[in-house]
């Protein structure tokens, strides 16, 4: 499955809303098409650009959420309270509306089914949607690396591809959750954010060598990341992809 | 106000050179620190792109998009290590 | 050409003639920076004119504090397309700082605690159009906005307004600060609608 990740220069495609499905009440998954799209790697990004009316047009950047499927591109986006740009898409962007898409965008935080080492994602928020990719992409490709999800997430009800989630962890496959306001009632961590004894109980030793993957809030990604070294991760082998608020 | 990863930069260099600049290595032209371009703090709220050192926090590379035209500076990478294959 | 997106009209409201071409109204204060906020205790800061040949005058804050205030009340237009109108500052005229500044120089260079630089020439500082602001809307300047004080310039694209401001050399040939060096307008006029080099 080797794929050129970025086939030169970028240009501005025209993408059309196919399919709309809810995630949770403030977030979307858009399922766009996109005629002559080339593909692209689980991890990788497109950047939308709208145009109003009086060519006003501005542009945000979005991770894509599934592997490469002909010439389709599946966006998961959380909807920012007063934002410009994400209420629109989630809320009045109709099946069958356009909007103006270019990528796939980023080389570096990507994962390749070809690579042996283990993998560790570890997911804030809407930080999950890249490394569904990943866990999506490593199923299609039938490997057989072992995967372990941690996915910090406020509460139940904000999870996303909570059902799909629950399919996928076979198999060489972990996931767990960390409820950082509101955890359910078995849960006997409670709710709180994640940490020093949650990365070292649940995250793959640092011996293993693992590829780690972290993609959250800023803030989020900086705790994280510097916990993994901390425990002996390699720097080298921790891949971090921070955002900030994209209204 | 906080930064995003490089890997913010990966459209907007993309735009401009046509490779994807996210996994080239450059190195801190102040501190010699070297490090994936993925790997810069990026402020993004800015007329441009500011990208800074993550160990001593100079600017490596500032980009900015005009209508017609984009202006990179490169001043503050001692070298950029780009991978071939 | 851009598709139009049916629906989409982004978050402007206009303002009719207050505002100049190609500007949006800001519901809020929208902060931009090209780097980490810079803490400068008021204890610690200092600001210095420096003229073409080398002579410096330095204020401390003390010294800032005492000098006769303004509270103007203007418009500011930043080159990311936003406008806030009837904004609120205190602060002390550049007037009253170069009084006793004796110079030939046209131009001047803005620096920042932080590194940021801005030019601008010198007799857009002068005749009521600048000031060191360090309080808005009634409260001291927030380090976010530029406090303890920035430079108010609000004739021009907002990035001449320098958070931080720490001193401003004074120069006999213009040279290009850290926007005008990377495709920014020289001047930054927003009613000409200077944003970019050749506008």
């Amino acid at each position: 499955m080797a794929r050129t990740a970025v086939p030169g220069r970028l240009t501005w495609r025209v993408a059309t809303l196919t399919k709309v499905a809810d995630e949770t009440p403030t977030a979307r998954t858009l399922t766009f098409d996109v005629p002559g799209w080339p593909g692209h790697l689980p991890g990788q990004h497109v950047d939308v650009r709208l145009t109003a009316e009086d060519g006003y047009s501005t542009q945000r950047s979005y991770s894509i959420a599934e592997p490469a499927d002909g010439e389709h591109v599946v966006l998961t986006i959380q909807e920012v309270a007063d934002g410009e740009v994400s209420p629109y898409l989630t809320r009045a962007l109709p099946v069958g509306g356009q909007v103006e898409l270019r990528g796939p965008v980023g080389g570096w935080f990507v994962w390749r089914d070809a690579e042996p080492a283990p993998v560790l994602l570890v997911a804030g928020g809407s930080g999950i949607v890249p490394l569904a990719a990943m866990l999506r992409a490593r199923a299609a490709a039938g490997s057989r690396v072992p995967l372990r999800l941690l996915y910090s997430v406020r509460s139940p009800a904000e999870r996303f591809y909570a059902d799909e989630l629950r399919g996928a962890a076979t198999g060489g496959v972990d996931i767990t959750y960390f409820y950082t306001r509101e955890a359910p009632p078995d849960d006997p961590r409670g709710a709180k954010r994640i940490g020093l004894a949650d990365l070292n109980t649940h995250a793959w030793p640092a011996d293993f060598e693992p590829s780690c993957f972290v993609c959250g809030p800023t803030g989020f990604v900086e705790t994280v990341a510097d916990t993994l070294i901390a425990l002996g991760h390699d720097p080298r082998r921790v891949r971090t992809e921070r955002f900030g608020p994209s209204g | 106000m906080t930064y995003v990863d490089g890997n913010v930069l990966a459209g907007p260099l993309a735009e401009v050179f046509g490779v994807d600049f996210t996994a080239v290595t450059g190195t801190c032209a102040s501190c010699g620190f070297a490090a994936a371009l993925a790997t810069l703090r990026v402020y993004s709220t800015a007329p441009g792109f500011v990208a800074r050192c993550p160990s001593c926090e100079e600017v490596v590379l500032r980009l900015v998009r005009t209508p017609t035209e984009a202006w990179v500076d490169l001043r503050g990478a001692r070298s950029l290590r780009v991978p071939l294959t | 050409m851009a598709i139009v997106t049916p629906g989409f009209f982004g978050k402007r409201r206009g303002a009719a003639d207050r505002l100049p071409p190609g500007q949006y109204l800001a519901d809020d204060f929208p902060v931009l920076t090209a780097g980490p906020t810079p803490v400068v205790h008021t204890e610690d800061w200092e600001f210095t004119l420096t003229n073409e040949v080398g002579e410096r005058h330095t204020w401390n804050w003390r010294e800032l504090q005492a000098l006769p205030a303004e509270t103007p009340t203007v418009d500011i237009h930043c080159v990311t397309k936003w406008s806030k109108l009837d904004t609120a500052w205190r602060g002390v005229s550049l007037d009253e700082l170069f009084a006793d500044v004796d110079t030939a120089a046209d131009y001047a260079m803005v620096h920042s605690y932080g590194g940021y630089t801005t030019n601008l020439p010198l007799e857009d500082l002068l005749d009521g159009q600048a000031w060191i602001a360090y309080e808005y809307d009634g409260e001291e300047l927030l380090a976010q906005h530029g406090g303890p004080a920035r430079l108010l310039v609000p004739h021009l694209y907002f990035w001449k307004s320098a958070k931080w401001v720490r001193d401003i050399e004074l120069m006999v040939t213009d040279e290009p600060g850290f926007w005008e060096s990377l495709g920014y307008h020289d001047y930054g006029d927003p009613w000409l609608e200077q944003r970019y080099q050749g506008d």
